[in-house]
């Protein structure tokens, strides 16, 4: 029975008082969370907020140190997933929890497949799938394998399989962040629809703008705590923004417009096949400029890895030419790419940044430990490493008790300052950036994007590699459009809407001015 | 003559592939579920060591089957316990059970017989015509039979499931390591069968080192066939063919190094995992864990 609270109508979700703590952290530190039926509420927080932590609590995952969970107005103590979803919740998992070799309609059966132990109805199951995906308008191919299907896709299946459950709420974790900006759309529509059904929605985002396009009511978290529920009619972006961070923000980054000069690096043609030999570049072609941030996008997969490794020199290219400064650069090792003038920011930066149970000088070593003033006739020169280390942490702002600290011991700025440091060390003509700011909170992306800037003021080329359209918006000079392994559009900056990236980032849309490479 | 020849390679290949077909389908069924499994050389040799010493003592090779068979899953438990329970390295459990497999029957040896080459003779399992064992058929039946379990039942999407990405499993309540670990005994009764198929069913006897490397041939079989249970049937059919092609060159002392055809088997194994294995897409959670906390 739902029982209804004095005034207000029915609760989906009631989570009070939650406390969960991990050793030596306090993931959630004393979260409410009210959620009434029918209603899309956001849950917002930075990076780290504790957000993961308290859906994983709500999902039985997590047991909570201390706290009360009722769901439907009844009190529940989960012990595992299938609880909860036996108590009508479902979850859409940011990174999809379905099997890429499986069909969709066994991606959603699985688990309440509805015949003994030796059977398998599998007729009577495509059916059924095909059945809910109409009655929810959830286009989708039941017999499609869901490796073959594109992202937004997927995460229907992963809607409809929270449905198939039976689930009365749904939460949805972090859920835009590998959609184009037209998949994120249809899913807004799939969302009111649900909600236009009964259905309530959790909605968990560090993104502004999402909140306000979607939610009725939203959570803000910091820290681990609660720090206010509005309704989102009524509160603004500023309000929020500070709300999440607990101080006033710069929602835009300030920078001067770009003066770009010479080209500094270039590349022709490239061609390259992925792990799995398929064509991942198909003749790419782009130019960077001295003094500007050219900044690339497109949906993860249409290149992006096999572009930034043979740039890194980290794979060969099988046609095509590389140019650094005038000079052919083309399938040369990394180091002698970074002699040349190539500094890189890599996207992962615990297995390609850092050396994470390395010292913070024995990082700032990695690339640079046979050159002065590091070394000198093959001996590494201590104090001064040391003492240069020091430097960089105090002019990067790396907070961390001595250089002889492990990098596994900083936070996830932290650990992204370093590197910057470092790389930002050489002097670089070029500067190659991937997703820069993943994972980080807003200081430190406020941190990052401004070095980025400064880079570019000096003159130096930065090559922006990011999939999250807002970074691209708000730095780059120059916008390249990526897709299936060619430039399909280049835009200048505040001339592109995010609709027409967006289309051009699906592989639509586009006009005769736009240069397509082909 | 050419008939017969013909007739005796074939009888030669089933006889060489049964045993083959038993621990690849056990190989196939483990790695489905996402345990990586290269003990299956050691629970062969157990199974082979455990059926001819319960013949000896109980003189009925059904029980002795029996007994290799329960033997060689006790040593797949600790395969299990260690690879899925103790999350701990699916190749080092894998190893150190091969070393047991061969190390304590040679030690069981010299306690229970005083010898170090082999048991006395026992009795056979009875044969079914043209020097094939009774086992024979049963092998070849057990291919559609795994052919049906992994696809057209729940259990066999859920095992697919464990293999192929544990963590979703797990999410939609399915018991990962449950499936698991039914699926390692299971290699490990099969492997035990195609090892005692080796020591009461083509000879009569156990000796050290019998299996030579079957266990590893009927690994490669399961990778050359990609994870399917027919292909697998096809690969572990050309490795029979492999010996038997061997066994009729000696007999008609064919002008064929020697060498060369005692290495035939052992080297289509190398180039089906050289060559093959890239075209081949494994379990995409092989040797991962699951998540549970």
């Amino acid at each position: 029975m739902a029982e209804r609270s004095a005034d207000g109508p029915a609760l989906a979700v009631e989570m009070r008082g939650i406390i969960k703590r991990f050793p030596g952290v306090v993931a959630n530190a004393g979260i409410d969370l009210i959620v009434a039926k029918g209603e899309i509420h956001a849950l917002l927080g930075e990076n780290g907020a504790g957000k993961s932590t308290l859906m994983n609590v709500l999902f039985g995952i997590y047991h909570p140190d201390e706290g009360e969970i009722r769901v439907d107005g009844r009190g529940t103590r989960f012990t595992g997933p299938r609880d909860a979803v036996g108590a009508g919740l479902g979850m859409v998992h940011q990174h999809f929890m379905l099997i890429p070799r499986f069909t969709v309609t066994e991606n959603v059966i699985l688990g309440s497949e509805g015949s003994s132990t030796f059977r398998l109805d599998r007729q009577a199951a495509e059916r059924r799938v095909a059945d809910l995906a109409e009655a929810y308008g959830l286009r989708v191919d039941p017999h499609a394998r869901l490796g073959d299907l594109p992202v937004g896709m997927q995460q229907r299946v992963e809607i409809l399989r929270a449905l198939y459950q039976g689930s009365r709420t749904l939460i949805l974790d972090e859920p835009t962040a590998l959609l184009t900006p037209q998949e994120v759309d249809e899913l807004y529509r799939i969302l009111q629809r649900l909600r236009e059904g009964g259905g309530t929605i959790i909605f968990i985002t560090h993104k502004l703008r999402e909140v306000a396009a979607i939610s009725d009511r939203v959570t803000v978290i910091r820290r681990g705590r609660t720090v206010g529920t509005r309704v989102t009619s009524e509160t603004t972006a500023t309000e929020l923004a500070e709300l999440m961070v607990g101080r006033e923000v710069v929602l835009r980054v300030d920078r001067p417009p770009a003066t770009p000069g010479e080209p500094v690096l270039v590349a022709e043609d490239l061609v390259a096949s992925g792990i799995r030999g398929e064509a991942a570049l198909r003749g790419l072609s782009l130019t960077l400029r001295r003094g500007e941030i050219l900044g690339i996008c497109g949906v993860e997969g249409n290149g992006q890895a096999e572009l930034v490794e043979i740039l890194a020199g980290l794979r060969k290219a099988d046609k095509g030419r590389v140019i650094l400064k005038g000079q052919p650069i083309t399938n040369v090792d990394p180091k002698a790419l970074r002699r040349a003038g190539l500094s890189y920011i890599p996207e992962d930066r615990h297995n390609r940044g850092l050396v994470l149970d390395f010292s913070l000088t024995e990082n700032v070593l990695l690339g640079n430990a046979d050159e002065p003033p590091f070394s000198h006739g093959g001996r590494i020169d201590g104090d001064t490493t040391q003492a240069l280390t020091q430097s960089l942490m105090e002019q990067f702002d790396v907070r961390a008790p001595s250089p002889a600290t492990p990098a596994r011991a900083l936070s996830g700025g932290n650990q992204q300052k370093l590197i910057i440091a470092r790389e930002l060390h050489r002097q670089p003509d070029a500067l190659l950036a991937v997703q820069p700011t993943r994972g980080l909170d807003v200081g430190a992306i406020e941190f990052v994007h401004k070095q980025l800037v400064q880079e570019r003021d000096q003159g130096r080329g930065v090559l922006l590699i990011s999939f999250d359209l807002d970074e691209i918006l708000d730095l780059s000079d120059r916008i390249l459009v990526l897709f299936q392994g060619r430039i399909v559009g280049e835009y200048l900056s505040g001339h592109v809407s995010r609709t027409e990236l967006g289309l051009r980032m699906g592989g639509r849309g586009g006009d005769e001015h736009a240069a397509v490479a082909d | 003559m050419s008939d017969f020849f013909t007739i005796a390679l074939l009888t030669a290949t089933l006889r060489l592939s049964a045993p083959l077909v038993f621990a690849a389908m056990g190989g196939l069924l483990s790695e489905r579920s996402g345990v990586m499994n290269i003990a299956l050389e050691g629970f062969m040799l157990v199974g082979a060591f455990s059926a001819a010493a319960g013949t000896y003592y109980t003189g009925r090779p059904f029980l002795g089957l029996l007994i290799g068979t329960g033997a060689a899953m006790l040593a797949s438990v600790i395969h299990a316990f260690w690879s899925i329970t103790l999350r701990g390295d699916q190749i080092v459990a894998g190893t150190a059970l091969n070393l047991l497999g061969a190390g304590i029957p040679a030690f069981l040896l010299q306690r229970l017989f005083e010898t170090a080459g082999g048991t006395p003779a026992v009795a056979r399992l009875p044969t079914i015509g043209g020097g094939l064992n009774v086992l024979v058929p049963v092998a070849f039946l057990l291919v559609p039979l795994v052919h049906y379990l992994l696809f057209h039942t729940r259990a066999g999407l859920r095992i697919q499931a464990a293999g192929e990405h544990p963590h979703a499993a797990e999410s939609v309540g399915v018991d990962v390591a449950r499936y698991r670990y039914a699926c390692v005994l299971a290699s490990g009764a099969l492997a035990g069968v195609g090892g005692a198929y080796l020591s009461i069913g083509d000879l009569s006897q156990f000796t050290v080192g019998m299996t030579a490397g079957r266990g590893f041939i009927a690994l490669a079989a399961v990778i050359f066939g990609n994870w399917n249970p027919v292909a697998t049937l096809g690969a572990t059919l050309l490795f029979g063919a492999a010996q038997a092609a061997r066994v009729q060159a000696q007999a008609l002392n064919l002008p064929i190094s020697q060498d060369l055809l005692i290495a035939l088997p052992y080297l289509l194994t190398l180039i089906a995992i050289t060559g093959l294995v890239r075209h081949a897409t494994p379990p995409a959670g092989l040797g991962r864990h699951a998540a549970t906390e």
